[in-house]
């Protein structure tokens, strides 16, 4: 069995106190809450912190509360468990409820929290290896080395945004909270996240990922299709239909083809006014399709990914739609 | 469950344990976390150990420098190739691992040096503060590199470029019988490696007992997650150069072995050499992907077949070729390579065979041996390549197989003595449970209504395919997800189509020569009645978690007529228990269990011959059953089992039998090589599986296997469904997902997350159909269940998504990006998806002619 470095571990039980941590033990400490992918992470010394904050003894974060007619509140540290099976998430933000579903296996959806799972570190099979694997390739950028060992002669990153919710949360048009002992501000989640595999979140050191904040559902419908493992795809769409049966809004998303969710706008502004048709949907997902740049960094062969990739999109939006 | 007959004996009395499904008898102790496995084993002073292993698929070491890991504070010795200088192997003939390397790395992983720390956070710090200089060479990572540059050297077993083995046989006239065909077919296939994955990772703990009056200077004794302790015992001596009778090698719980613990490893020898060093205990756990390392896992194999086939079905001649990948080295290759070949004669009668085999040295870790043992691969290509020409012939496959079926009590023509065999039977079985036919003519009218395609992305199946892409495409609910793959959403049926697809399989129950030759028994059992009544069995055997240890309390409760939870069982002990080979070749129910009905049978004589003088009763007429000993004519007449045992023990003096096993004579043929592939008994199976394919994305999702296997008399019923159940788990695995994949020389994923095995969640529904037969040489007719079922499994399933899309994948796994290439129209003429090895000319082995004599043979 590998074995975790050693580290100190602070138990806050307050978002003030943990926000006051942080900024004493300075950029090396890190948060955590469910642990499922740092501590495996830490294990295979992707991380080696002299620092943990641990987020689960802070019962601010465990609630889910408000109305899909008025707006609604996740706390960060709500398990995927919880928030899978929430009756409201359910009814009226079903996609957020398929993808949290979709995470690994049900024990550590148990220990799995939302807020973990948005902030998901990147992923490719050349970093996410143990000490001896990454020593005995010459390791990569991302950790101890120089160059990107999928893509050699590209000067970045190429690592996977992998978090199922995230793609789901960018389409649901939502909000998170970030509070430092600085203060605390609210972005749309999409500003959270940044296509670089080296630093995926826009999120400070000091600042601690406190609670998501969803919109009213508002007759909007939303679709997520993604898998059991880290998805190779993700795509998470929303929509609102007129009452002629025609779209009048509409949102999509896909995961875990770029080192960020990546929003697709001029694809589904195709659908928007229109009374979709068969043929109109696999137009879209043609045309959406054409964003997913997938590299040799995940499961599967490339052509293989890609070409998949219009199908499940033209699923997803077949999920939301009578056609 | 079926409804079961009670199995009765000779004499015709119902068994009292034997047939029932009992538990095992350390199923509370496993199910309560109380089973101690080898990580478990904590001893006073213990060391902690690890092992530094090569970064490099191949490179010359130049210099090994352990001096400041020796000085790191808590490291109490550095041990290197220097150290252990004797070469070992699990096979006299392949005698070609150092525990640590001597010269060279051969693959990534390669041991190089061992650390013994007073703590585990010590030995990561250790392990790199030790210098290695390496001049990294070219590595070769497939059978075709291999073969290409034999210039590049990589293990010096291999006398011709990098062939370790070949070999190269022709039983009866082939020529003569692919002239008498009316139809030859050839086809190529490969059958991608992978690890047994058991869910304990290897672990030891070694512990060196000085003793200075001893010449020798002590005593070691090495408690390892292993398979086979005997061998084990052989080669720690071996290598440490102490006599066997210095060394005690103990298996205590383990937690699955597959095969993958079945050679002597470098971690053992290791740490029984730092114990011996430090004169301290010593553990050494691997990790996960230590465990993908050392390996020893299924053999990539290459294979080419030529069938020839009368115009009815009949087999006329076979030829067949394996190339398999071997990794760096030995281990069980050279066994592994008469297995790609010796069997394919025994689920189907061939009137000539020829088979020609070579393994080659890579810079891989080493494969070995994996549930099926190198038959896996070929019954996949065969009962793939015969369903071709069933289709080719417009045959029906089930007809086809039955028409060749190999007969009961004959010998085939590689010399091989087939006893029972119930294959029809478990044929029979899976058609009618999984309605074969009725699900054919299902497909057949939905051909006929629709083209059964969905229009755009589907292929027109060839014409000659009567039946192949004909699949039956109304919706029957949604797929289920895949892990090895995306999720399936529902409400796609459209574009979901479903076949069904067979395969029949055959294995030995146990190997009918030992690793060593030698004259002695395979397995022996000695069994100590003590006056208090109690019961203590001793045997070698090792319970892997198949149940081994259960099967003898079963077999002496039932013989001694004492409950199985009043025996005493040690097993699996050098000092204390007589030799069992080790759990392999599904041997050990079959070998084990008649040893121990031999010793059984010996103190029953005993008791009954103390007791027939008390009770004035004459012997023949005793019975002994749940504890009392009886006059079966007046069972009145009756002396309890602890009366008994101390009658005998006045009359005899201390009660303790033996019983042991060796396999008949006259079970193989006369020529070099002969000894792999005989075995007492075979087993059969049969398997029916049913998949559903998404032709859009390529998806597999098997929905249910049928499978039929034939084990003589199954000792406990459940043990032997679980083993069916695993054997079909494994295989289906196998079939879709797992892969042993290396990029750049090293394994792409060596973590359970990424290398893609079933769970629980993707397990298919599986129908388990026993047919009992009892074998007359079976203990109580029993033959084996632990590997055999595996084998139909993997060509069911391909069978099956032929079936269902009218398209074959000539390689496993059967992938969703694989199949959906072959689903969706080329642009360009399609290539062979298995391209064929260039291999020497002449094959590089001089041609061995066998003909069996006439007698007893058809």
């Amino acid at each position: 069995m590998l074995r975790l470095p050693p580290f100190r571990y602070l138990a806050p039980v307050t978002i003030e106190q943990a926000a006051a941590m942080l900024a004493g033990e300075g950029e090396q400490a890190m948060l955590v809450a469910g642990g499922t992918d740092l501590y495996p992470n830490m294990k295979r010394r992707q991380f080696t912190p002299p620092v943990l904050i641990g987020l689960r003894g802070i019962a601010a974060l465990k609630s889910i509360d408000g109305s899909p007619e008025q707006s609604m509140r996740i706390g960060a540290g709500v398990t995927l468990t919880t928030l899978a099976e929430h009756p409201l998430i359910q009814q009226h933000y079903p996609a957020l409820a398929t993808a949290a579903a979709a995470v690994s296996t049900p024990q550590l959806r148990n220990a799995g929290t939302i807020g973990g799972n948005v902030l998901l570190d990147t992923r490719c099979n050349y970093y996410n290896q143990t000490e001896f694997w990454r020593h005995s390739i010459g390791y990569c950028m991302k950790k101890d080395g120089d160059i990107c060992l999928v893509a050699p002669g590209s000067p970045r990153c190429w690592a996977i945004s992998s978090a199922d919710t995230a793609p789901v949360l960018v389409t649901l048009d939502a909000q998170v909270r970030l509070v430092s002992v600085r203060g605390e501000r609210v972005i749309p989640v999409r500003q959270l996240f940044q296509d670089d595999g080296m630093h995926p979140y826009t999120k400070t050191a000091d600042e601690i990922l406190t609670e998501i904040l969803l919109p009213p559902a508002d007759g909007w419908r939303s679709a997520y299709i993604g898998s059991f493992d880290f998805p190779i795809l993700g795509v998470a769409a929303a929509l609102r239909v007129a009452a002629d049966g025609s779209v009048a809004n509409a949102r999509l998303t896909l995961g875990a083809v770029a080192s960020h969710p990546v929003e697709v706008h001029d694809a589904v502004a195709r659908l928007v006014g229109q009374h979709p048709t068969p043929q109109l949907l696999e137009e879209v997902a043609s045309l959406a399709a054409k964003r997913a740049k997938p590299l040799d960094n995940a499961d599967l062969t490339i052509n293989y990914r890609k070409q998949v990739t219009p199908v499940y999109i033209r699923r997803a939006l077949h999920e939301l739609l009578e056609v | 469950m079926k409804t079961r007959q009670t199995a009765r004996n000779e004499q015709g009395h119902a068994y009292t344990y034997i047939g029932n499904p009992l538990p095992k008898v350390d199923a509370y102790a496993k199910v309560t976390g109380r089973a101690l496995y080898a990580d478990d084993i904590m001893l006073p002073r213990m060391l902690y150990g690890r092992l530094l292993r090569s970064p490099h698929p191949h490179a010359r070491i130049l210099s090994i420098d352990i001096r400041q890991a020796l000085e790191l504070p808590g490291v109490l010795a550095v041990i290197t190739g220097e150290d252990l200088p004797q070469k070992f192997g699990i096979l006299p003939s392949s005698q070609d691992e150092y525990a640590l390397a001597r010269e060279k790395v051969r693959y990534v992983g390669d041991p190089v040096a061992a650390v013994a720390a007073l703590d585990p956070d010590i030995l990561d710090e250790a392990i790199r503060l030790i210098k290695v200089e390496y001049e990294v060479l070219p590595a070769l990572m497939s059978i075709d590199e291999a073969l290409a540059h034999p210039d590049i050297k990589i293990n010096d077993e291999a006398r011709i470029g990098n062939i370790h083995k070949a070999v190269s046989y022709e039983f009866g006239e082939v020529d003569a019988g692919f002239a008498q065909a009316d139809y030859v077919r050839e086809d190529w296939f490969y059958y991608e490696g992978n690890n047994h994955a058991p869910i304990e990772a290897h672990a030891c703990v070694a512990n060196w007992e000085p003793m200075p009056t001893d010449p020798v200077g002590g005593k070691l004794t090495l408690w390892s997650s292993t398979q086979t302790p005997h061998y084990v015992h052989r080669e720690v001596s071996k290598v440490l150069g102490l006599p066997q009778s210095h060394v005690r090698v103990i298996a205590p719980h383990v937690g699955g072995g597959f095969g993958g613990k079945s050679d002597p490893f470098s971690h053992e020898i290791c740490a029984c050499e730092l114990s011996r060093r430090t004169g301290r205990p010593v553990k050494i756990t691997c990790t996960r992907e230590e465990v993908f390392l050392l390996h020893r896992g299924r053999h990539p194999v290459k294979m080419w077949i030529k069938t020839g086939v009368k115009r009815d079905g009949t087999l006329t001649a076979m030829h067949f070729r394996s190339f398999l990948d071997g990794g760096a080295y030995g281990s069980y290759g050279i066994a592994t390579t008469y297995y790609t070949g010796a069997l394919q004669t025994v689920t189907y009668t061939l009137p000539c065979y020829k088979f020609e085999g070579m393994r080659l040295f890579t810079n891989k870790p080493p494969c070995g041996p994996k549930r099926g043992h190198g038959t896996t691969q070929p019954r996949y290509a065969v009962e793939v390549h015969l369903d071709k020409i069933a289709h080719d012939l417009g045959l029906d496959p089930v007809e086809f197989r039955r028409r060749n079926l190999i007969e009961p009590y004959t010998h085939t023509i590689n010399g091989l003595r087939i006893t029972t065999c119930a294959l029809g039977p478990c044929l029979d079985q899976v058609v009618a449970r999984s309605h074969w036919n009725e699900f054919h003519s299902a497909q057949a009218m939905t051909s006929l209504s629709s083209n059964g395609h969905v229009a755009d992305t589907a292929i027109s199946p060839p014409p000659s395919h009567s039946r192949g892409g004909g699949g039956v495409d109304e919706g029957r609910g949604p797929l289920r997800s895949p892990s090895a793959g995306l999720g399936l959403p529902e409400g796609n049926a459209a574009s979901i189509k479903r076949g069904m697809g067979i395969a029949a399989s055959s294995y030995i129950c146990g190997a009918g020569k030992p690793i060593y030759w030698n004259d002695l028994p395979h397995s022996a059992v000695q069994i100590r009645l003590d006056r208090g009544g109690g019961v203590t069995v001793y045997c070698g055997a090792t319970d892997i978690g198949q149940g081994s240890t259960s099967i003898l309390a079963y077999i002496v409760a039932e013989e001694l007529g004492v409950q199985p939870g009043h025996i005493h069982l040690e097993t699996a002990d050098t000092t204390l228990t007589p030799v069992d080979l080790g759990s392999y070749s599904s041997r050990v129910t079959f070998m084990a269990g008649n040893a121990a009905i031999a010793a059984a049978l010996k103190l029953k004589g005993q008791l009954f011959e103390a007791v027939s003088a008390q009770l004035l009763v004459p012997e023949e007429r005793l019975r002994a059953e749940n504890g009392v000993i009886y006059d079966e004519d007046d069972p009145g007449t009756s002396l309890s089992f602890i009366q008994a045992v101390q009658l005998a023990e006045a009359r005899y003096g201390a009660l303790v039998a033996s019983g042991s096993y060796a396999p008949p004579e006259g079970i193989h043929g006369d020529y070099k090589g002969a000894g792999v592939g005989p075995s007492p008994a075979y087993s059969y199976s049969a398997c029916v599986a049913q998949v559903a394919v998404d032709v859009e994305t390529g998806e597999v999702v098997v929905e249910k296997l049928w499978l039929a296997h034939d084990v003589g008399q199954s000792i406990n019923p459940l043990l032997v469904a679980g083993q069916v159940e695993g054997g079909a788990y494994m295989g289906y695995g196998e079939a879709v997902m797992e892969q042993q994949i290396f990029r750049k020389g090293r394994h792409k994923i060596p973590s359970l997350l990424d290398y893609k095995l079933p769970t629980t969640l993707d397990t298919p529904e599986i129908e388990t159909i026993l047919v009992e037969i009892p074998d007359r040489e079976g203990p109580f007719g029993g033959k084996e269940a632990g590997q055999g079922p595996l084998n139909p499994v993997i060509p069911a399933i391909a069978n099956a998504v032929y079936d269902a899309v009218g398209v074959r994948i000539d390689e496993t796994p059967i992938t969703a990006d694989k199949l959906r290439a072959e689903v969706t129209p080329a642009r360009w003429a399609p290539r062979p998806q298995v391209m064929p090895s260039e291999a020497p000319s002449p094959w590089p082995t001089r041609l061995i002619k066998w003909q069996p004599e006439e007698k007893g043979v058809r």
